[in-house]
């Protein structure tokens, strides 16, 4: 019933509309053929004035009074490079863009249709046209040199002591896996994948993995550089870190990295933005399926010595995991039960 | 040059079944099947709008769910069904069906076979002074392999398992895996059948396009005497050629990944419980093979709006276009550098950072060129005595979206603050208007501007007016704050925000989206009437409306199979001799020979008079008429 008074209501206004719009046709003939310089004309062009005016008064107005809200606080070294060379774009696009746009519908107002007037016969000018094909060349070279500086230095190898940490993307969660004492990932093969082993850690060959260990939130040191190695399992994910600005596809097949130095703690961050219940997140922004706005991973940053507590509080994979100590081969079984803690009273005596 | 001679509509002799039927071509041959490209331009523009319309409509349902994540939308069961969850909501795996569809509907079939389909068919012959495409059954088929392949997508909509939802580009695992998500199931077979033909309809557009161009431009229309229309479909027409059967590589590649266990996308993939067996393919490959065609296809969709939009504004402006050899050169340049910048789409994607740094290099330098031309606007417009048609203001109106979207290229073309920007709503904003709004003000200009040689009458320029506000501001209340959304970090094809605290504020800007959006699409509706309504009942058009100098507008009201009645007229100067001094009237057809302007001749041109003599007689005949 309520469907129908609507959809009534919608014809009868579309039926006024239409009326509307027959008597603005008839009134039009009646009254003859609109000159070119007629109200349209000047209407048209008084509002494209306006509407430069009004947008650019908005878009100063409203970019400087929520510039709080809409930029992320920084927390890694190359971040602040990054952001840096963002800023300075946007300051050379914002004075383009202005002057530009400015220019352009003043000219559509001051040169509108005026009867008799003729207008000016210009086909070209080649000292004009080379300044403003020079004058972008210059700039972008400008901004090429910075970009290309700070990226050749993101994307460098990390150095020796990195922390590496291996995170790995699957429908729709994250899971970190972590070296261990040895600083050493383990191998992996996708095939060795089941409902636990789920980084198809390599126990037959690799000793490496018994005191890898997994958790559940991706636990950054202050101040260390970190290397992220990415991983995806099924399909295509993407790292997001929003805070320290890394982003780096997780590819099935293809292990990706990406190095960074987070510069403050989650509790730097907290006293930061006055926001007691702060906490640094991962996203993943490389579309994966139904959840993929669903794939949040908890991230927490500690100082140094924070962090290596926490390392050393961590139970390795394997001895949780115990069952799959027969996949790992006779010659290396005692040396991964020291290894993974299983047997942590041997291991703490003989230190 | 062109002494093509044509029959019109005698090709229903060869046509077993129609024979009684002689010179008149009947309905079908006439309107179904025809071979004249002024219908084929027709049946492109008309298909090219139903598609605006449901990838609208597309846009405005998910807008529903990022603007309003609370509400009920319960009243679309009706129409969506099993897609609305028992709670009311949108389903999560059709919200990305509805992205996806949005953009592959845009791109592919509003954007290049809509725009290029339309203006290309219907401008090459009228404005080189030709009868017909080179090959008016290849026109035929171009347009019928789109219309097969728009039916296989529309059949997909209604699939069970929903339509392809892996993102309009399609990237492998997640567009190769039926176990990944739904719409990887039959909606993308169809999906990869339908771009399948939609390359061979491009393609066959494409080499008529040229061809047409190159061989049959009418006695004195030299290349430098093209409009910048006819150098943008041509540009673009390369343009394709060149990238579509890239793409089309991707999709057989990817078609045998599907269904015949190739592994050519594919590596080290564990999912629904189980290891496929696929190894040593690569997801990065595809995403090479895809931007290849990706890329260019954004000048594809781009080129022939600046085109038509160049030569609205040289019009309406009555001058002509600032700097004709610079736009032409840039055009060019731009057509060359399209091919080379394909990877800045991928900066982090794992591909070699040195690649990264290549890419970065090339993308920036294809701002140099973009930028001359919006300078190249903005000088035509000075000193100019501007008409405000709705074509003009549509015109201005991609130009404002052409710097607005283009100068955010900067920040993205830039790998070090691409890592940051990538894939946020900063990436949507920029691309929405520098290649989508624009274009499609462009195709919008095109049609208010050639309606009256399209259909003989006019449009209605009050409603055109009120569409073009509603547009105008729509498109920028719906765009702009997606700038502010992105730079905060919010990722693109969420279906919600709410899970992160990082990401949970703006819920007003995504409000205020939500809304534009509903007004802009609403606003198609005026247009919509005042197109249909026009055709029938709109004011009958003069044969030249606009006062413009090309060839077209020498035709007659309603021009017949072979455009000109006569012969072919012949072509004397340039198309943007608008206001020249000393001339009675503020243009001068493309057709009028120097020596009949002896009073706005400038030096070098009375030089050429003597060389119009030897020409324009004899050298074209009649037509079959």
């Amino acid at each position: 019933m309520t469907s129908l008074v609507i959809g009534l209501g919608v014809l009868l206004v579309l039926v006024i509309l239409y009326m509307i719009f027959r008597i603005g046709n008839l009134v039009n003939v009646m009254s003859g053929p609109e000159k070119p310089g007629g109200t349209a004309n000047k209407a048209n062009a008084t509002l494209l004035l306006l509407f430069m005016a009004g947008s650019l008064a908005a878009f100063f107005w409203y970019s400087f009074k929520h510039m709080d809200s809409f930029t992320l606080p920084v927390a890694s070294e190359h971040g602040k490079v990054t952001d840096q060379l963002f800023w300075i774009t946007m300051v050379i696009v914002v004075a383009a863009f202005s002057v530009i746009f400015a220019v352009m519908f003043w000219f559509t107002y001051k040169y509108q249709y005026k009867e008799g007037r003729k207008a000016v016969f210009l086909t070209d000018n080649h000292m004009l046209e080379l300044t403003w094909t020079g004058i972008p060349a210059i700039v972008m070279a400008i901004l090429i040199f910075k970009g290309l500086n700070s990226w050749t230095e993101i994307t460098g190898p990390a150095t020796k002591d990195a922390e590496v940490i291996e995170l790995m993307g699957q429908q729709f969660f994250w899971t970190a896996r972590y070296p261990g004492k040895d600083n050493e990932l383990g191998k992996y093969d996708f095939r060795l994948i089941d409902a636990s082993n789920e980084f198809g850690m390599n126990l037959q060959d690799d000793p490496n993995t018994y005191d890898d260990f997994k958790s559940a939130t991706l636990v950054l040191p202050k101040g260390k550089e970190v290397l992220l190695k990415i991983r995806a399992r099924d399909v295509l994910h993407s790292v997001f870190l929003p805070h320290f600005r890394v982003k780096m596809d997780a590819v099935p097949g293809m292990p990706t990295q990406f190095k960074f130095v987070p510069t403050k703690s989650t509790e730097d961050m907290r006293t930061e933005t006055g926001n007691p219940n702060f906490n640094y997140e991962m996203a993943c922004t490389e579309v994966c399926g139904k959840g993929h706005f669903s794939m949040k991973f908890p991230v927490l940053v500690l100082e140094q010595d924070a962090y290596d507590k926490w390392k050393a509080e961590q139970e390795t994979w394997l001895k949780q995991n115990p069952d799959y100590r027969k996949f790992v081969p006779e010659k290396y079984r005692e040396l991964a039960d020291i290894k993974s803690g299983i047997i942590a009273a041997v291991t703490t005596s003989n230190q | 040059m062109a002494t093509t001679t044509i029959q019109p509509q005698t090709t229903v002799h060869h046509d077993d079944g129609h024979e009684h039927e002689h010179h008149e071509g009947n309905f079908w041959t006439t309107y179904v099947f025809s071979q004249d490209h002024k219908t084929i331009a027709k049946q492109f523009l008309i298909t090219g709008m139903a598609w605006a319309l449901i990838g609208g409509l597309f846009s405005v349902i998910f807008r529903l769910q990022l603007g309003f994540p609370e509400a009920t939308l319960e009243w679309l069961r009706p129409v969506l069904g099993g897609w609305i969850t028992p709670e009311g909501k949108l389903d999560p795996e059709f919200y990305l069906s509805l992205v996806t569809m949005h953009g592959t509907i845009m791109v592919f079939f509003v954007l290049t076979a809509g725009l290029s389909g339309t203006f290309s068919n219907f401008l090459i012959p009228l404005q080189v002074g030709a009868r017909d495409m080179a090959s008016g059954f290849m026109n035929m088929l171009s347009y019928w392999f789109f219309f097969l392949s728009s039916a296989v997508m529309f059949v997909s909509l209604f699939l069970s398992t929903g339509p392809a939802s892996g993102g309009w580009t399609v990237y492998p695992p997640l567009s190769a895996l039926p176990q990944a998500i739904q719409g990887s199931g039959l909606g993308m077979t169809l999906w990869l059948v339908s771009m399948a033909l939609f390359i061979v309809s491009t393609l066959l557009g494409g080499i008529n396009y040229i061809t047409t161009v190159i061989n049959m431009r009418t006695n004195g229309m030299s290349f430098t005497k093209m409009p910048l229309t006819i150098w943008a479909f041509f540009f673009t027409a390369i343009i394709g050629l060149l990238s579509f059967p890239v793409l089309f590589s991707a999709a057989l590649l990817l078609i045998f990944d599907r269904s015949f266990g190739t592994s050519f996308f594919l590596s080290d993939i564990y999912i629904a419980g189980e290891a496929l067996s696929n190894v040593g393919g690569s997801p990065i490959l595809f995403q090479h093979l895809f931007w290849f065609l990706g890329h260019p296809e954004v000048y594809i969709v781009l080129l022939p709006a600046l085109g038509i939009t160049s030569e609205i504004i040289a019009t309406n402006s009555r001058k002509p276009i600032f700097g004709y050899k610079a736009m032409v050169g840039s055009m060019m340049f731009i057509a060359i550098l399209s091919f080379i910048v394909w990877a800045h789409h991928m900066f982090v994607t794992g591909m070699n950072p040195f690649l990264g740094s290549i890419f970065t290099i090339l993308t920036l330098i294809i701002a140099v060129p973009s930028a001359v031309k919006i300078f190249n606007y903005v000088t035509t417009l000075w000193g100019g005595n501007i008409r405000f048609t709705p074509a003009m203001l549509f015109s201005l109106g991609l130009v404002s979206f052409f710097l607005t979207g283009g100068i955010t290229g900067l920040f993205l073309g830039n790998s070090a603050v691409d890592i940051q920007l990538h894939d946020t709503y900063f990436v949507v904003a920029h691309f929405h208007l520098v290649m989508g709004s624009a274009s499609f003000f462009g195709m919008i200009a095109g049609v208010y501007h050639w309606f009256p040689k399209m259909f003989g009458r006019m449009m209605d320029d009050r409603l055109g007016y009120i569409h073009f506000w509603m547009t105008f501001v729509g498109v920028y209340l719906v765009f702009f704050p997606m700038h502010y959304i992105g730079i905060a970090g919010f990722p693109r094809r969420y279906y919600s925000w709410t899970n992160f605290e990082t990401f949970s504020g703006w819920t007003d800007l995504n409000m205020l989206v939500s809304i534009a959006a509903i007004l802009t699409l609403s606003a198609q509706f005026i247009f919509m009437f005042n197109f249909i309504y026009s055709i029938f009942r709109g004011k009958l058009a003069p044969a030249n409306p606009w006062n413009s100098t090309t060839l077209e507008w020498t035709t007659p009201r309603f021009p017949q199979h072979g455009n000109w009645p006569g012969e072919i007229p012949t072509v004397y100067r340039w198309p943007y001799d608008y206001s020249k001094p000393g001339a009675k009237e503020d243009f001068i057809p493309q057709t009028v020979p120097y020596s009949e302007t002896p009073e706005s001749n400038l030096k070098h041109e009375n030089d050429l008079i003597k060389l119009e003599m030897g020409s324009g007689s004899g050298v074209v005949t009649g037509n079959g008429h």
